[in-house]
């Protein structure tokens, strides 16, 4: 079950196309990768999902059902542009945000203070956002996000900002709030993030999908038949046929190789009693390898 | 519809809670009326208080001599002889006058007046009457007129204007009080749209800037949050306008029973009948606040409030949208110019042309045109305009706001989230016609 579906969805700007026909599907409580460099198409996605502009050709289905004006509610936007009323105080603004999204006032009491406790920021609510350092700023502005409890959270760079232990603290809420049901888009560019908390992940680039699948998928479909052999001792690797050599480290006494098979595993190479072998692997790009192997738009 | 509330009311609140229009609010009152209770305080202060001139009368043609009236003020000293030393030691005289040896009525010399400080012009009239009327008298006695008749040939001439309407009924018409609220009315339209329009403009720059903007647009439609903000701060004006009328009133029959105002008028205003030298001042007063009673004045404040309002959204609605087309505020000018040149020209023109010809052709349209009806509308009033024209430029007005609010609502869906793009008028001219 899908939470989000993206049907063949164009938006063309008057100079260039922002969205190529892009299609894909958000399964429901997952963490969801939106990927891309920037112009790839991100940001228009996603203010199209929020409904702040509309698509030029194609639909947008929410929980099976055409994106209607009545979803707004059940989305939460955390947008890279980071944006509070600076003079207004940190209760007065979560409280107009939450009446915005249809909160009634006893229940936003009730949600603000339990937000503002779970970030130890209950002694911040009478303060103006100006007065507040960047990182508090943020965790207003994440509270802002999800407090209407919403079905579908979209979080635009949610770790901008954040020292370690907020990112941290940042992570482990979105992976609660996975966790109560909630599903999650995530749109950054640090991809040991994606590796670390994304589910799924989708690839844009130049206004098209180049990828879109599980993280294991995404990485598996790149990987091209390189292995990883750590050793100690002294060999010559070039002697062995039927391996092509393609990169080949020293370090502590250990010799790193990176190669391919032409046919089938040597065997002479795992057995030579010369060597200790301390490590045998397959290689696997990192999503940091898929990421610039997919965007790599330097030969065009 | 909640939603335009929910902003509303956060636009409203934040703005009546700031020091700074509460400071404004409660302050501009007490300035007005200070302003004014000086005013009267030192004009009545100076007539109770100013001291009598001794004037030295020397009267060598003997003309004048136990005839002279003293004006007001003007204590007129005969004497024999009186030098230019005798007057530089002595404290208590003023002046003196000479009457020279040989002034005749049918053949007058030039008087001397001799003085160690200058002579005003309203203290020489008036004393140059007062030896005027003597000689007139004698002349009119010596044609053999008693002094009965020349008593009763004392004639003020006041103009009264009425004004006739249609049908048949009258009112009066006070050019004076037309004038004076006209200008008021208008000048306090003008200032509002200024103020507060300048106040929704800024308040769209700091969400475009701040990028709140597209948090919000993400919960609610643009139309709404910018009609959200129109409303909110036309409240917080309406607010600081019913402070300032019952703060002005209040403090106004405060300082007016402190000054002893009142009082101190209805004794003069009774006694004014038994002098007919006074009775032209007070009679004028009078008639100045009957006047003004006598214009329909809920009448006229109704209408004041539909312009009030209408002038502002109509406005607000275009301050809205140069709000959403630029980046910053240093940004604003080139659009500001075509906003603000027909305020400034209303003002301009409905001061001047306007006020001199209430009911001439181009104080009818531009009392129609709603550029500059609300400023021009309000000059026209107290002079009493057709009621067709009245209502047909509130039609108009409507329709102009209806219009300008759709129109700043279509630049403003576009603009709002439109960065780092020097706008141009042709750029704005195709947001209009942008589907989303």
């Amino acid at each position: 079950m899908s939470i989000i579906q993206i049907q063949e969805v164009s938006k063309f700007y008057a100079d260039h196309t922002a969205l190529d026909k892009v299609s894909f599907d958000v399964p429901k409580g997952c963490i969801f990768g939106l990927l891309g460099p920037n112009g790839a198409g991100k940001t228009s996605l996603i203010r199209i999902i929020n409904q702040i502009t509309a698509p030029d050709e194609g639909q947008i289905l929410f929980q099976g059902k055409p994106l209607t004006k009545d979803h707004i509610k059940q989305i939460g936007y955390l947008p890279e542009e980071r944006g509070l009323y600076k003079k207004m105080t940190v209760y007065d603004q979560l409280m107009y945000f939450a009446r915005l999204r249809g909160m009634e006032i006893p229940a936003a009491k009730k949600t603000i203070h339990a937000w503002l406790e779970k970030f130890e920021a209950t002694t911040w609510k009478k303060k103006k956002i100006e007065e507040l350092s960047k990182g508090m700023q943020q965790k207003i502005q994440f509270i802002v996000t999800v407090m209407h409890n919403p079905d579908f959270i979209i979080l635009d760079e949610p770790f901008t900002g954040f020292d370690p232990k907020n990112t941290q603290l940042i992570k482990d809420e979105i992976e609660n709030l996975r966790n109560q049901g909630a599903s999650i888009m995530l749109s950054t560019h640090r991809m040991e993030n994606v590796e670390a908390i994304c589910d799924n992940v989708v690839l844009l680039n130049k206004a098209n999908v180049v990828a879109k699948g599980t993280v294991m998928d995404v990485r598996n479909s790149l990987k091209d038949n390189t292995y990883s052999l750590t050793y100690k001792g002294e060999i010559n690797p070039t002697g062995f046929k039927d391996i092509v050599i393609k990169t080949q480290e020293q370090k502590d006494g250990n010799t790193t190789l990176h190669f391919t098979y032409n046919d089938k595993p040597n065997i002479q190479l795992f057995n030579n009693p010369s060597i200790e072998i301390s490590e045998y692997r397959e290689v696997i790009p990192s999503m940091q390898e898929v990421f610039l192997t997919l965007t790599d738009n330097s030969h065009e | 519809m909640n939603n335009i509330g929910i902003i509303t009311g956060r636009e409203y609140f934040t703005r009546v809670k700031k020091k700074s229009f509460i400071l404004m609010t409660l302050l501009t009152p007490l300035l007005i009326t200070a302003f004014y209770g000086i005013i009267i305080w030192v004009s009545v202060g100076q007539s109770s208080t100013v001291e009598n001139q001794n004037i030295v009368v020397v009267d060598h043609s003997g003309i004048f001599m136990n005839k002279l009236e003293a004006p007001e003020s003007v204590v007129f000293i005969p004497q024999e002889y009186y030098s230019a030393d005798q007057l530089i030691v002595s404290d208590s005289i003023d002046a003196v006058v000479t009457v020279p040896n040989g002034y005749t009525i049918d053949h007058p010399l030039e008087l001397k007046y001799e003085s160690m400080s200058s002579l005003s012009v309203s203290n020489s009239s008036r004393i140059e009457r007062a030896f005027k009327d003597v000689v007139r008298d004698q002349k009119l006695t010596k044609l053999g007129v008693d002094q009965t008749t020349i008593d009763s040939l004392q004639t003020n001439v006041i103009l009264r204007q009425v004004k006739v309407d249609e049908d048949g009924s009258t009112s009066a018409s006070n050019i004076g009080v037309n004038t004076g609220l006209g200008m008021a009315l208008a000048f306090m339209i003008y200032f509002f749209i200024f103020l507060y329009g300048v106040q929704v403009m800024k308040g769209v720059i700091e969400e475009k800037t701040n990028r709140i903007v597209e948090l919000i647009v993400s919960t609610v439609k643009p139309f709404q949050l910018m009609m959200g903000k129109v409303l909110g701060i036309a409240l917080v004006g309406l607010t600081q306008l019913t402070i300032w009328i019952v703060l002005t009133s209040i403090l106004s029959g405060v300082v007016g029973l402190i000054i002893g105002l009142n009082m101190g008028h209805m004794q003069e205003l009774q006694t004014a009948a038994n002098n007919p030298a006074m009775a032209n001042v007070d009679m004028h007063q009078l008639q100045f606040v009957s006047d003004f009673l006598a214009l329909p004045l809920a009448k006229i404040f109704g209408i004041f409030l539909f312009f009030f309002m209408g002038g502002y959204l109509f406005y607000g609605a275009l301050f809205a949208a140069i709000g959403s087309a630029v980046d910053s505020e240093t940004d604003t000018q080139q659009f500001m110019l075509p906003i603000t040149m027909p305020l400034v020209f209303s003002i301009a023109v409905s001061f001047s042309i306007v006020i001199g010809d209430p009911n001439g052709t181009l104080a009818t349209w531009m009392s129609i045109i709603p550029l500059t009806s609300p400023v021009t509308m309000m000059v026209r009033l107290p002079f009493g305009p057709p009621d067709w024209q009245v209502y047909l430029s509130m039609a108009v007005m409507l329709l102009s706001i209806i219009a300008a609010i759709a129109v700043a609502g279509k630049i403003y869906r576009t603009g709002i989230l439109m960065y780092g793009k020097k706008v141009s008028y042709k750029e704005l001219a195709k947001w209009l016609f942008y589907k989303n």
